[in-house]
């Protein structure tokens, strides 16, 4: 049987004498949109600074993208993407510099880095633009271009920490049609937000209450086992 | 008299034009609404309105007095809560209230019963120090300081940014609270479901308000016929109604899709024919009234050429 994209064990963070991820476990499939719910200080950022080799766990064991969480944290950092909306790109490089920065960290040869600048431009029909800075850019062709670069090691995952925050209704919709695109291919998305229209679009979501995961399933069945007509009101139910 | 008239504000930074010939009225005691995305103008407004910056052009009056002309005076009755937490960190629950409170020449004490309904819920951590407090309790704590010397206007920017669904709706439980105790609210959002929840509302974009009025006004000024489609493979399906004769846009609303359409050239029964002729036959649609998020849908595209052409609805 294939590997999951992440599996994880009786995770557990603590902070001195609290705990802010109370053993969880969970699965997440190769190829799915898997949608991270939870209320504010549930512990969703904790957990997934643990997904993304930036924090040791207390106890539990994992993997992400098939490396260890304990062990292998700079291996995690490599082959997984990662965006939020409040830090992507750098402003004040260009286009095309931004994408030469992240290939570069990502650990590109010289020749892929301008195969991909190329391929990227292209697909985002972007070459006019590619020495504007990226401060400067309409904010739908900003989170466009964020996205396609933290996916230019082609990474087996990638997280999205609130991606949508503050974005406008259309904008936000064209950007779930990028994450449906990506899924398609074969990425495995892991997103986080605060719209609950958005987590109707996920595969499968979790919803984290107080450290621990209170409940994970697709929308449909969350929908039916709570007797609710859309996903705010599962949420309301599970975090009350 | 109303509690705010604002008239043909425009303000630039640079090249970057914040505000274009704004203009807005709220009426005493309301709950009013500026709703629109990061980057639409909303903070530089409540800046202007509340005294901390200078338009370049347009006047403004809170309280019947003006902007500029009145701002020392006008900064004692309005209490104003900005968009980043700006609070004391490293002074305590209590410390921060009080020091707003002298500020403002006033107790704690004396106006306990403006903030007690909210102030109740931090009081066992009065000695806490702000900066050790969970997003939700700063956020009440910031309430509290902003109302404290009991203000006839309340400004909030964009008090429920990053804060999950529920709390969101226990903040504006608050709001409804506060409201009623007669002091004008004038809020501002990114979110649209909060807009139901206003007396009446400003859509803003790109530093233009692109409409105003109740939420039931701008809901009835939509122009198209909506229908909600759903079904097994909702992106394909996506894609297959844009390509459809008469489909004007199609976008997903949560586990449906909404698609506006001109009855002229085509209807539901017609719009499911062709969704089943394209190997779509298992979906369902029906007539639905439009919410607050597909009048800004619709409203963007309205008379916007210069700004985000290529991004967006190439057929409107």
């Amino acid at each position: 049987m294939e590997r999951n994209a992440v599996e994880i064990r009786n995770l557990t963070k603590k902070f001195g004498d609290f705990t802010a991820v109370d053993n969880i476990s969970f699965d997440v499939r190769k190829g799915e949109i898997f949608g991270f719910l939870g209320a504010n200080g549930a512990g969703k950022t904790t957990a997934m600074r643990i997904l993304c080799g930036l924090s040791l766990p207390t106890a539990g064991d994992g993997t992400v993208a098939g490396y260890d969480i304990n062990t292998q944290q700079e291996k995690i950092k490599r082959h997984i993407g990662y965006m939020s909306q409040k830090f992507s790109l750098y402003p004040d490089l260009t286009v095309k510099e931004n994408i030469r920065l992240f290939g570069g960290i990502y650990g590109l040869r010289d020749r892929q880095i301008r195969e991909k600048t190329d391929a990227l431009l292209g697909m985002l029909e972007m070459q006019s633009e590619k020495d504007k800075f990226a401060g400067s850019l309409p904010l739908g062709w900003k989170q466009k271009l964020a996205f396609s670069i933290a996916m230019i090691h082609d990474p087996e995952i990638i997280f999205l920490d609130e991606p949508t925050g503050g974005v406008d209704p259309e904008t936000r919709r064209r950007f779930w049609e990028m994450i449906y695109d990506a899924s398609e291919k074969g990425t495995t998305v892991f997103v986080t937000t605060h719209y609950m229209d958005e987590a109707e679009y996920c595969d499968r979501v979790s919803v984290m209450v107080d450290g621990r995961i209170a409940a994970l399933d697709s929308p449909e069945r969350l929908k039916s086992a709570y007797g609710a007509d859309n996903m705010d009101e599962v949420f309301r139910i599970i975090v009350r | 008299m109303n509690a705010i008239e604002i008239d043909s504000i425009s303000k630039n930074y640079g090249d970057v034009r914040a505000l274009r010939d704004v203009s807005l009225t709220v009426n005493q005691g309301e709950i009013f609404g500026l709703i629109g995305p990061d980057g639409a103008g909303k903070t530089t407004l409540f800046r202007i309105m509340t005294t901390l910056m200078l338009a370049d052009s347009g006047s403004g009056k809170v309280c019947g007095l003006d902007i500029v002309k009145d701002f020392a005076r006008l900064r004692r009755i309005i209490g104003y809560m900005p968009g980043r937490f700006s609070l004391y960190q490293d002074l305590s629950v209590k410390e921060n209230l009080d020091y707003f409170a002298t500020l403002f020449g006033t107790t704690v004490k004396e106006n306990y019963d403006n903030i007690k309904e909210i102030y109740s819920q931090i009081e066992p951590f009065a000695d806490r120090r702000a900066g050790k407090l969970s997003g939700g309790m700063k956020q009440k704590l910031a309430l509290c300081c902003a109302l404290v010397h009991k203000p006839s206007v309340l400004f909030l920017d964009e008090p429920t940014t990053g804060v999950d669904a529920v709390s969101r709706k226990d903040f504006w439980t608050m709001l409804a609270r506060i409201k009623a105790s007669g002091v004008t609210v004038f809020v501002s959002t990114p979110y649209m479901d909060e807009a139901a929840m206003c007396d009446r509302l400003a859509l803003i974009r790109d530093g233009v308000i692109i409409g105003t009025g109740t939420p039931e006004e701008i809901i009835s000024g939509f122009p198209f016929r909506l229908l909600s489609v759903k079904g097994r493979r909702m992106y394909p399906m996506l894609k297959q109604l844009r390509k459809t004769a008469g489909v004007i846009t199609c976008f997903s609303f949560g586990d449906f899709h909404h698609v506006t359409y001109s009855p002229e050239v085509t209807g539901k029964d017609r719009i499911l024919a062709g969704l089943a002729e394209a190997g779509f036959g298992d979906c369902t649609a029906k007539e639905i009234s439009p919410g607050i998020e597909d009048c800004f849908m619709w409203l963007s595209h309205r008379g916007d050429s210069d700004r985000q052409a290529g991004a967006g609805m190439q057929q409107l």
